[in-house]
C-alpha cells in the first residue's frame, strides 16, 4: 500500500485509531441494547435492567437470559473470531481475496455440515461437530498441499481456492440430490445464523476462542515485521516460517470454531479487515478494530434480520452480505475519491 | 499488505536474445499448439461418441452428416450430443478467455469470473427471473444472465475506478468480491422466501450442459464473437499492463481505455458463457494457469493455447460426468471442480505461479 510511504503525517494521525475504536465500541453498545430491548417480546429499558440483575418476571427472564443474551454472546464471539481469522489470513498471504471464506476453510465446513443435514438428517451438536471437522480437514489439506520448503502466499491462496472449488462442486452435488426440505435447511445453515443457540454452544465456542486469542495477541506484532519481507524480518530476529505457520493454524482454528457454532456467516471474515483498515487508516493491521467491526456487522445484521422483515426471521448471514458489502463498496469508492489511496 | 504479483517477472524465456533462439521458441510453442488442437479434437470426438448410449466413431461421422430419422444412435449424436458439444466447447472458450483477461487486467493470479462477482450478478438476475417472472426454461435465462453480468461489471468497475489511480488491481479484486458477497446474500434471501425457486435454481446453479439445444447458442453467438475479437485486440495491451501502471503509461498505453475495453470483453465473454451453461466455476481460473505453464506471460500465445484447452477441459468434464453415474449424469460444473482442482494444485506445486 502506498500509504506506508507517507510517514510524516503519522504523529498527527495517531489519534484517529483510538477515536475509531471508541466510536465502534459505542455503536456496539447501542446495537446490543437495542437487540436486548426490541423484538417480538418488547420490553422497556427499566424492565431490561431489572431482568439483568435478576429481578424480572419469569417471561422476561426467559426471553432475556435464554434467548437474547446467548444469541448476542454467540454473535460477539463468532463475529470477532471470523473477523480476526480473515484479517490474519489477508495479512499473512498479502492478498485481500485470501480470507477463509474464499480459500476453502469455510467450504470444507459447509460440505461436511450439508452432508450431515441432507444425508444424515443431523442437527445441533452433531452438525457443529461435522462443520468443525470439515473446516479442520480442509485447512489441513490446503496446508499440506501448499507446503514446499515453506509456505508462499500465492501458492497457499491458489491451492486454497482449488480446495474451495472442490468443496463447492461437492456442495452443489449434495444440493441437487437431497429432498427439498433438507435442502432448505441446508440453505439456512449455509447463510449462517446465531438464533436458537444454547448456552452450552456459546460456552464451548467462547472457551475455544479464548484459547486461541493469546496466540493472536502474541504473534500479531511479529506479523507487522514479517510484512517488511522475510530477509529483513530474519535480520530483526523474527523467524518468518514459525510466525506464519502459527498464525495460519490459529486463523484456521478461529474460523472453524465460529463456523461450527454459527454457520459460515457470509463474508464477515472477508470484509471486516478491509473496512477496519480503511477506517483506521494508519497502515497498521488494525486487528482490534477488525474484531470490533466483525462483531458490529454480525450484531447489526442480526438485529435487522430479526426485526425488519416482519414475521419472517432472516438469518444473519443473509443480511451481513447485503449490508456489509455495499458499505465496503461505498468505502472503496469514497476513500479514493478523497485521495487517500487504496 | 495488499500487494499483487511482483513487479518484475522474468519469464522462463526472457534472457533469450538471439534470433535463432527466438525462432526455436516460436517453433516449440507452435508445436505445443498443435498438441492442444489434437487434444480438443479428441475431446470433441469423445463428447459425440460416449454417454449412456456409446456410438462407434465411424457411425458418429455418418450420424452427423446423414442422420436417419428414428434411428436411436443418430438421434443421440445429432440431436442431443452435437448441440451440447457445441455449447460446452463455446462456454469453455469464452470462460478461458474471460479468465485470461481478468487475470491480466487485475494482475491477480486468483482472478476468475466468479471472484469478480460477474457470475453472481448473472445468478441473481436468473433467480429473480425464476421467482418474479416464472421463467422456467434455460433458454429463457439467457438475457437475464447477460444483464446480470453487465450490471456486475458496471458496478465493480464503477466502484473500483472512482477517484485517484483508477481501477487498480487491488481495488478491483476487493470490489469484485464485495459485490459477490452482496449478490450471494440477496440470492439466499430469495431462495429462503420461495422454495419452488430454490428447487429450480439448485439445478441451474450447478452448471450443466444437459438438455441444451442450438436455440441457446443463436442469441448468444453475436456477443460471444465480439467478446472474442475484443480479447484478441487487447492481448498486446495486457502484456504491457503486466509491467505495472507506471511503466505501461510510460510506454504510451492509455490505461483507462485499456481497462474499459477489457471490461467490455469480460462482460461479453462471461455473460455469454453463463447464459450458455450456467455459472460454471473454475474453468476461467485454471485454464490460464495451465496455458501459462507452457507459453510464459505472452498473452497472444496464452490466448491461443487457452482457446483450445478451455473447450477441451469442459468437454472432458462433461463426458466424465456422463460416464461415472450411467445412466444418470453428474453435472459438468461438479466434474470441472473435482477434476480441475488437482490440475491447478499440480500446476501450482510444480512451478509456483508462473509470471502474469
Amino acid at each position: 500500500m502506498t500509504s506506508n510511504a507517507v510517514r510524516p503525517l503519522r504523529a498527527r494521525g495517531s489519534r484517529r485509531p483510538r477515536g475509531v475504536l471508541l466510536v465502534l465500541t459505542a455503536l456496539l453498545l447501542v446495537v446490543i441494547a437495542a437487540s436486548l430491548v426490541v423484538g417480538p417480546y418488547p420490553m422497556s429499558l427499566g424492565d431490561l435492567a431489572a431482568t439483568l440483575v435478576g429481578h424480572g418476571d419469569a417471561g422476561s427472564t426467559f426471553v432475556v437470559w435464554d434467548l437474547r443474551v446467548p444469541r448476542l454472546a454467540l454473535g460477539i464471539v463468532a463475529g470477532a473470531a471470523l473477523a480476526l481469522s480473515g484479517g490474519l489470513y489477508q495479512a499473512l498471504l498479502r492478498n485481500p481475496l485470501a480470507s477463509p471464506d474464499i480459500i476453502g476453510i469455510t467450504g470444507g465446513a459447509s460440505v461436511a455440515a450439508v452432508y450431515a443435514i441432507v444425508v444424515l438428517g443431523a442437527s445441533g451438536a452433531v452438525l457443529s461437530g461435522f462443520a468443525f471437522a470439515g473446516a479442520v480437514v480442509a485447512a489441513l489439506a490446503v496446508y499440506a498441499l501448499a507446503w514446499r520448503d515453506g509456505i508462499s502466499g500465492y501458492r497457499f491462496a491458489l491451492i486454497g481456492i482449488a480446495v474451495a472449488f472442490v468443496a463447492s462442486g461437492v456442495l452443489s452435488y449434495l444440493m441437487t440430490r437431497g429432498n427439498l426440505d433438507a435442502v432448505q435447511d441446508a440453505v439456512v445453515w449455509l447463510a449462517g445464523s446465531i438464533g436458537n443457540v444454547s448456552w452450552q454452544t456459546v460456552g464451548v465456542t467462547a472457551v475455544l476462542v479464548a484459547v486461541l486469542l493469546p496466540f493472536v495477541v502474541a504473534f500479531a506484532p511479529r506479523l507487522r515485521v514479517l510484512q517488511l519481507g522475510d530477509d529483513l524480518a530474519s535480520g530483526l530476529g523474527v523467524r518468518p516460517e514459525r510466525v506464519r505457520v502459527t498464525l495460519l493454524v490459529v486463523g484456521a482454528g478461529l474460523a472453524a470454531v465460529a463456523t461450527a457454532a454459527a454457520g459460515p456467516i457470509a463474508f464477515i471474515a472477508f470484509m471486516s479487515a478491509p473496512i477496519a483498515r480503511r477506517l483506521v487508516r494508519d497502515g497498521s493491521l488494525a486487528l482490534t478494530a477488525t474484531a470490533l467491526t466483525g462483531v458490529l456487522i454480525v450484531l447489526a445484521g442480526d438485529f435487522v434480520g430479526q426485526n425488519l422483515f416482519g414475521a419472517v426471521q432472516v438469518p444473519v448471514g443473509v443480511v451481513t452480505g447485503a449490508v456489509g458489502a455495499p458499505y465496503l463498496l461505498w468505502q472503496l469508492a469514497t476513500t479514493n475519491s478523497r485521495g487517500k489511496g487504496a | 499488505m495488499t500487494t499483487t504479483a511482483p513487479a518484475t517477472r522474468p519469464g522462463p524465456e526472457s534472457p533469450v536474445r538471439t534470433p535463432g533462439a527466438a525462432a526455436r521458441r516460436r517453433r516449440r510453442l507452435a508445436a505445443g499448439l498443435v498438441v492442444c488442437v489434437v487434444v480438443l479434437v479428441a475431446a470433441v470426438a469423445a463428447s459425440l461418441a460416449l454417454g449412456a448410449r456409446p456410438v462407434p466413431l465411424d457411425d458418429v461421422w455418418s450420424s452427423l452428416w446423414h442422420p436417419v430419422p428414428g434411428n436411436a444412435d443418430d438421434t443421440a449424436v445429432h440431436d442431443l450430443r452435437l448441440p451440447r458439444t457445441v455449447v460446452g466447447a463455446l462456454a469453455g472458450l469464452l470462460l478461458a478467455f474471460g479468465g485470461t483477461v481478468i487475470q491480466g487486467v487485475t494482475r491477480n493470479p486468483l482472478g476468475d469470473p466468479g471472484l469478480l462477482g460477474i457470475q453472481h450478478g448473472s445468478s441473481l438476475a436468473v433467480v429473480l427471473a425464476i421467482a418474479l417472472l416464472g421463467v422456467t426454461d434455460p433458454g429463457g435465462y439467457v438475457w437475464f444472465a447477460f444483464a446480470g453480468a453487465a450490471f456486475a461489471v458496471a458496478v465493480v468497475y464503477g466502484v473500483a475506478g472512482t477517484g485517484r489511480g483508477g481501477a487498480t488491481p487491488v481495488k478491483l479484486a476487493l470490489a469484485g468480491a464485495a459485490f459477490a458477497a452482496a449478490m450471494t446474500s440477496l440470492i439466499t434471501l430469495v431462495l429462503l422466501m420461495d422454495p419452488s425457486t430454490l428447487d429450480q435454481y439448485r439445478f441451474w446453479s450447478v452448471g450443466s450442459l444437459a438438455g441444451r439445444s442450438m436455440d441457446v447458442v443463436r442469441p448468444v453467438l453475436p456477443f460471444a464473437i465480439v467478446g472474442v475479437v475484443l480479447t484478441v485486440a487487447v492481448a498486446r495491451t495486457l502484456d504491457l499492463l503486466a509491467l505495472g501502471d507506471d511503466l505501461a503509461r510510460g510506454l504510451g498505453q492509455h490505461l483507462v481505455r485499456a481497462r474499459v475495453l477489457s471490461a467490455v470483453a469480460v462482460v461479453l465473454l462471461c455473460g455469454s458463457a453463463t447464459a450458455l451453461a450456467g455459472p460454471l466455476v473454475f474453468v476461467g481460473l485454471v485454464v490460464p494457469h495451465l496455458a501459462r505453464r507452457f507459453t510464459g506471460p505472452d498473452h497472444r500465445w496464452l490466448l491461443a493455447y487457452a482457446a483450445f484447452l478451455g473447450p477441451a477441459l469442459v468437454l472432458v468434464a462433461d463426458v466424465v460426468g456422463r460416464l461415472v453415474l450411467r445412466p444418470a449424469e453428474l453435472q459438468v460444473g461438479i466434474v470441472v471442480s473435482v477434476l480441475g482442482a488437482p490440475l491447478l494444485i499440480a500446476i501450482v506445486r510444480r512451478k509456483g505461479v508462473a509470471g502474469l
